[in-house]
């Protein structure tokens, strides 16, 4: 890539908010999954017990179950999020970006 | 001319394979339908290879299947990478070992892949060509970040290929009953084929079959269970601990103490953004959007199929566990207790026979047969393509092979990769071999992935740095794992280990980004500045994929 090239696209607003936009959207995303996961394994380290409660008297099943099926679920949905925003909103940008250096 | 011949090699390999397995029916008054499905998909994926191995020209097809594979297709075919005999099988059988523990482990198999979409898939597709060194060496020095990313793939693929090839062995054994390393044989041989002569796009291929068969078959066994208990999760599990207690329902001994508990996290979080065959499937599409929506299709698949394994081992409690039919009498004149036949790995298994007879065990052994050929030969393609990619074309020839001897050496690495994962598979046939995947992730975690996310993140890296951080990462993960408590006390029979832990990867990733850090800043030569300068166009491409690699006209 040409230093000229580097320069405008450095400069160009839509590359600014694109990489704003997304390196927050990102991080947020990131620090969702990174804290619901070790939530549940400090968990698991320190108050195991919690996640021996079960879920209602009559029953065997544990809070554990439906919390650890959730987290998966959690990972999917994320995943859903940030592939539905990027690939309208941060790709529009992107094209915005591509047409101007191809003006 | 070469198209005969290769054509001549594969029927000869299905043949030999055919005569093979008979001579056994016999003896082990086995089903034919195991067989046929068998012999069907081995037919199949090498007719495949066959179409494919017409399409495979240039060495960008042989490693990228010509970039043209579609989001839906690599989700897929991710998850036909990464739903292994490992997870099919080593995770029911933990869990029908040790219940809820099976689940925490499943979860930290999967919490990776968004970590991967937000951080690694698009840099990644918008960097690199055919493997994650072209994205580390991007602005740093060839020569010594490709030979260490290449280390660091080969020995995550080896260990991998490990744990992929015991499982075929057990499994090859129980259904067939052919000798443990004659499976193994069969096994390698098979993946030579596919990879050397097909490349990416029979093995993309061959994944995604596997994974549509390998759901499909999880599926069936999961709605059988529940059927059984008028789909009432109470009742299932209700039974389950009144065979294993209740304890199997809750957090139990597999994470022990904090520490081990937060390193096989980071091993497993942090080593699925660090697999070399995970991150190659990303040069198979053609942009950016298609590397997300692959992963939004694969973390979809792969949750599935973890939340179905979790049912399936219990499944197994309920109906494998005590049921004479599946018990090993031999080990149990021995060792007391209920053990199964196979091992504890074999719970599926057995458990497709509970649930749908002989046709049904013949499918999912067939199935779980086409997981490990399925995965082995990903591994195999990645290991190769570091092989000739990185450390052939890339520092012995200083880039200037061309596209020919390139693939020629990428097929010799196939081979030799095929022959080193027989005789590993033959000596690690006694070791669980969910934990040999958890070595493999210690070590793509503390090698790979911090010198991959930092290559793409942060501007002061520089080649010192990644290399001598790296290179610290991965020999603290692969010494804590020699002292540790299975290779040391388990395979070589010390009283005690040294290290007393199993995972190393909270030690070792933390060695390695510390390292890695401390060792740039500290760079003060002029290449460091230059490589300093570069990010900021890196970082562009990384971001708009201005300049990247597009897919190849077909």
């Amino acid at each position: 890539m040409h230093e000229n090239l580097v320069q405008q696209i450095k400069h160009d607003p839509n590359y600014k908010e694109l990489v704003s936009k997304r390196s927050s959207f990102s991080l947020k995303l990131s620090l969702s999954i990174l804290v619901v996961y070790f939530s549940f394994i400090l968990t698991i380290a320190f108050k195991p017990e919690l996640l021996a409660i079960t879920i209602s008297d009559s029953s065997v099943i544990t809070i554990g179950v439906p919390v650890g099926i959730m987290v998966i679920v959690f990972a999917f949905i994320l995943t859903g999020l940030y592939t539905r925003r990027a690939n309208s909103e941060f790709d529009e940008l992107t094209r915005k970006i591509k047409d101007k250096i191809n003006e | 001319m070469n198209r005969v011949i290769t054509f001549l090699l594969l029927s000869a390999i299905v043949l030999y394979g055919a005569g093979a397995i008979e001579g056994q029916i016999v003896k082990q008054e086995l089903n034919i339908s195991a067989i046929v499905m068998f012999l069907i998909f081995v037919s199949a994926t090498l007719g495949i290879t066959y179409w494919a191995s017409k399409r495979t020209k240039s060495a960008k097809d042989f490693y990228t299947a010509g970039g043209g594979i579609t989001g839906f297709q690599n989700g897929m075919a991710i998850a036909g990478d990464y739903m292994s005999a490992a997870s099919f099988l080593g995770i029911s059988g933990l869990v029908y070992l040790k219940g809820y523990d099976g689940l925490i482990y499943s979860i930290g198999f999967l919490v990776g892949w968004p970590i991967i979409l937000f951080m690694i898939a698009e840099p990644l597709r918008n960097l690199g060509k055919y493997t994650f060194a072209d994205v580390a060496s991007y602005r740093l020095r060839q020569t010594p970040i490709r030979t260490l990313a290449a280390s660091g793939s080969i020995a995550t693929v080896i260990l991998y290929l490990i744990a992929q090839m015991v499982g075929s062995g057990k499994l090859i054994q129980l259904l067939f009953g052919l000798e443990y390393e004659v499976a193994v044989i069969l096994v390698g041989v098979l993946m030579i084929l596919y990879v050397t002569f097909g490349g990416m796009l029979a093995t993309t291929w061959v994944q995604i079959i596997k994974a549509f068969l390998l759901l499909s078959g999880a599926t069936f066994m999961a709605i059988a269970v529940m059927n059984h208990y008028d789909f009432s999760f109470n009742a299932l599990f209700s039974h389950a601990t009144e065979l294993k207690g209740v304890e199997i329902m809750s957090p139990g001994g597999l994470v022990s103490d904090p520490v081990s508990a937060i390193s096989l996290a980071v091993a497993l979080m942090f080593g699925t953004a660090g697999l070399p065959h995970i991150l190659m499937r990303f040069f198979t599409v053609s942009d950016a959007k298609e590397a997300r929506k692959s992963v939004f299709f694969a973390t979809g698949f792969i949750g599935y199929f973890y939340i179905l394994t979790f049912i399936i081992g219990f499944g197994a409690i309920v109906m494998v566990f005590n049921n004479h039919e599946y018990l090993d009498m031999v080990k149990q004149a021995v060792n007391g207790g209920s053990p199964i036949l196979g091992g504890n790995n074999m719970a599926a298994i057995h458990l497709s026979h509970a649930v749908g007879g002989d046709i049904f065990l013949g499918f999912i052994s067939a199935v779980a047969f086409a997981t490990i050929l399925a995965v082995v030969s990903g591994l195999t393609l990645a290991g190769a393509s570091a092989i000739s990619h990185d450390l052939y074309s890339s520092v012995f020839k200083e880039g200037n092979a061309d596209s020919k001897s390139e693939m020629r050496v990428s097929k010799i690495a196939t081979v030799a990769l095929g022959i080193v994962a027989i005789i590993m598979g033959i000596m690690f046939e006694k070791q669980n071999i969910a934990f040999v995947v958890g070595l493999a992730f210690a070590i793509a975690a503390s090698a790979n992935f911090p010198i991959l996310f930092l290559s793409m993140y942060w501007s002061k890296l520089t080649t010192r740095g990644a290399v001598v951080g790296g290179s610290i990462g991965l020999a603290t993960a692969v010494v804590l794992v020699i002292l540790g408590p299975i290779v040391w006390v388990q395979i070589l029979g010390y009283e005690e280990a040294i290290f007393p832990y199993k995972y190393p990867a909270l030690f070792s990733v933390t060695a390695a980004f510390i390292s890695i850090w401390f060792f740039s800043i500290t760079d003060s030569t002029c290449r460091a500045d230059e490589e300093r300068e570069a990010f900021e166009a890196q970082y562009i491409r990384s971001q708009t994929g201005i300049g990247a690699e597009g897919a190849s006209q077909h």
